[in-house]
């Protein structure tokens, strides 16, 4: 059953001169409940856009986002914040999380605009991904790693139904990106989440049995019509 | 994990810069409140305080003069008045009680007043109340040497009974002009929260024989103070005495002559007032200036907020809350600026005159003044709230190269 579905989705940006830069011109894209999927992109290729489109944060030109079976690109912005604080885990890059907050904390504030504060399912969310003995460090006192790990339990803390990760491993090294990406799989696989990660790196694309390339599906891009979404080999 | 959670946070992160403006609100808040209540309570503190007595009789001067001078123990003495005209308005048969008073000495700088024992006997200087003495004090006796102190002179002059001490001439302390008379404190006065405190009490004759006083002195005074048997009889003597006659004055009522002072001098007040008001403003504007000035280190947390799910209202709501969260804690530090100011303000008014204002006294200034500072602040702390409202969440998310 379709978790996410994207038709005629377009986003442009103005220009100096006045002009619009088409960025994002995806005809349609499907993902399945509980499926893991990979897309990949490299930098400037929209992949972001189109991460911030489906949570909800930017609102497109045309087309449609339905997440969850509720279409978020219609919704008022409250409305897409609601949906977003209750159905969307958003791991970042750089993963953003709140410096003055303890890891417990950064948990517990993924889950307050959403379903409301658990704090033994944060604790077991961080005990889930190795942090049980720093629940009160803050951010700047654990690794990049063990950062990451924050992340990816504050992204699954209001249970969602669609994790969004943006180059999840971008600032890790080998080992730790390794480890973060088996951890972030086995994760939402536990939660029952679908996991949608973008990513450039062809090891990360390489764990994944269904990859999206972006510069096929996005016609901003390629200036060809996408093709049905498939499974695409790695190159 | 709240709202207040959120904003209690944000303080604790950006804690020098909240504790700062939280100082100057407090500052600010404890200036306003204490003009307020300064002014008010002098007010009705000077209005009130007549010492048991109607009016004041003495030699032809202002109103003011007088009841400064024989009230208040203040001002000099305009000039004397017979004893015969004690005599007189004694036997008026709208006089309850008429007290002479005599001055023109001084101890370390503490008036000297001669009077009466039945001064400290039968004055009801507030409704119900007389003068009482510390045991084992008593009353001096009035054909000796001797002396009652009042209790805000004997704790600064440190005089107990038993102590003896040498009056100074004149008004004002000048150590060469010392009497050679020796006087025995007798009696010390438990505090009655009037400019009677502030004096020494000795008997009338001592100061009209005091050596170097001028002879006819013993024949004069320098005010009566006169309690009437119904108030409204002092419009009869003030029409005898002001109006039909040139060489007294009968000041009266007292409070009318106090508050007529004070409308005087009213203007001081507003200038006082304006500057407290002004210093709310600037104070409320730190607030403002201070959390606008974070905005852009703060953006990405923002942005971090909004992609977890807050509203724009959420966050506007934070900052606006925030601002008013510093104003509410600046008020409370506030309240002890308050009480520190009106304990300072407090024992200069009663070294200076005698009369006692409480800075634990209840004004509705103590109300309206922090939620005016709490309101002005929250309405400071739209602007930069507006600026939070409309942070580009997806611009801010990037990350930072």
């Amino acid at each position: 059953m379709p978790l996410l579905e994207i038709e005629q989705l377009k986003k442009s940006y103005a220009l100096p001169g006045g002009a619009r830069h088409t960025v994002i011109d995806v005809p349609w894209l499907t993902i399945n409940e509980k499926s893991q999927v990979a897309l990949r992109g490299e930098s400037g290729s929209g992949k972001t856009t189109l991460l911030n489109l489906i949570a909800g944060i930017l609102k497109p030109d045309e087309g449609r986002v339905v997440v969850d079976g509720q279409e978020m690109s219609a919704l008022s912005e409250p409305g897409r914040d609601r949906l977003r604080a209750t159905t969307i885990g958003y791991i970042f890059q750089t993963f953003n999380l709140l410096q003055g907050y303890t890891c417990l904390e950064n948990v517990m504030l993924g889950m307050s605009f959403g379903p409301g504060v658990d704090k033994p399912f944060a604790e077991t969310l961080l005990r889930r991904v190795g942090l049980g003995d720093r629940l009160h460090h803050r951010p700047r006192q654990l690794s990049t790693g063990q950062q990451q790990r924050v992340a990816v339990a504050r992204a699954l803390a209001n249970r969602p139904k669609l994790v969004l990760a943006d180059e999840p491993t971008g600032n890790l090294d080998h080992n730790n990106a390794r480890e973060a990406l088996a951890l972030i799989r086995e994760t939402c696989k536990e939660n029952g989440a679908a996991l949608l990660l973008v990513s450039h790196d062809r090891e990360v694309l390489g764990q994944f049995k269904m990859v999206f390339d972006l510069a096929r599906i996005n016609k901003a891009l390629s200036k060809e019509t996408s093709e049905e979404s498939q499974e695409a080999p790695l190159p | 994990m709240t709202i207040w959670h959120i904003v209690f946070k944000s303080l604790r992160q950006h804690l020098l810069s909240t504790l700062v403006t939280a100082l100057s609100i407090a500052l600010a808040g404890g200036l306003l409140m204490s003009v307020w209540s300064v002014k008010e309570q002098a007010q009705a503190t000077f209005t009130q305080v007549n010492g048991g007595f109607d009016a004041v009789l003495g030699a032809r001067s202002s109103k003011l003069q007088l009841v400064l001078n024989a009230i208040f123990h203040m001002e000099a003495s305009p000039a004397n008045m017979a004893w015969d005209d004690y005599l007189e308005i004694k036997k008026n048969p709208n006089v309850e009680l008429a007290v002479p008073i005599a001055m023109g000495d001084n101890y370390r700088g503490y008036r000297i007043v001669g009077t009466l024992p039945e001064f400290l006997q039968k004055t009801e200087y507030a409704p119900g109340r007389h003068f009482a003495l510390h045991a084992p004090s008593r009353i001096f006796d009035a054909t000796l040497r001797e002396a009652v102190v009042g209790s805000f002179a004997a704790q600064k002059l440190r005089l107990k009974r038993g102590d003896t001490f040498h009056p100074y001439h004149g008004l004002t302390f000048d150590e060469k002009e010392e009497h050679a008379e020796t006087y025995v404190v007798v009696g010390i006065l438990e505090p009655s929260n009037t400019p009677a405190d502030r004096v020494i009490w000795i008997p009338l004759e001592g100061v009209q024989k005091m050596g170097g006083h001028k002879v006819e002195s013993v024949e004069e005074l320098s005010a009566v103070l006169v309690k009437l048997k119904s108030p409204i009889a002092g419009r009869t003597l003030e029409q005898f005495y002001n109006k039909q006659g040139t060489r007294l004055t009968f000041a009266w009522p007292i409070g009318a002559t106090m508050a007529e002072l004070l409308n005087k001098i009213s203007w001081f007040d507003k200038v006082l007032a304006l500057v407290a008001y002004l210093v709310a403003l600037v104070a409320t504007g730190s607030i403002l200036a201070s959390i606008y000035n974070s905005m852009n280190e703060r953006r990405r947390e923002i942005a971090i907020l909004r992609a977890l799910g807050a509203h724009r209202g959420t966050v506007f709501g934070t900052i606006v809350l925030e601002a008013a969260t510093i104003a509410a804690v600046g008020m409370l530090i506030g309240f002890g600026f308050y009480f520190g100011i009106m304990s300072i303000v407090g024992e200069i008014v009663r070294a200076q005159t005698g009369v006692v204002l409480d800075p634990f006294a209840w004004n509705p200034v103590l109300a309206w003044a922090p939620a005016g500072m709490i309101v002005l602040s929250a309405l400071a702390g739209i602007v930069p709230a507006f600026k939070a409202y409309r942070t580009d969440v997806a611009e801010h998310l990037l990350p930072i190269s």
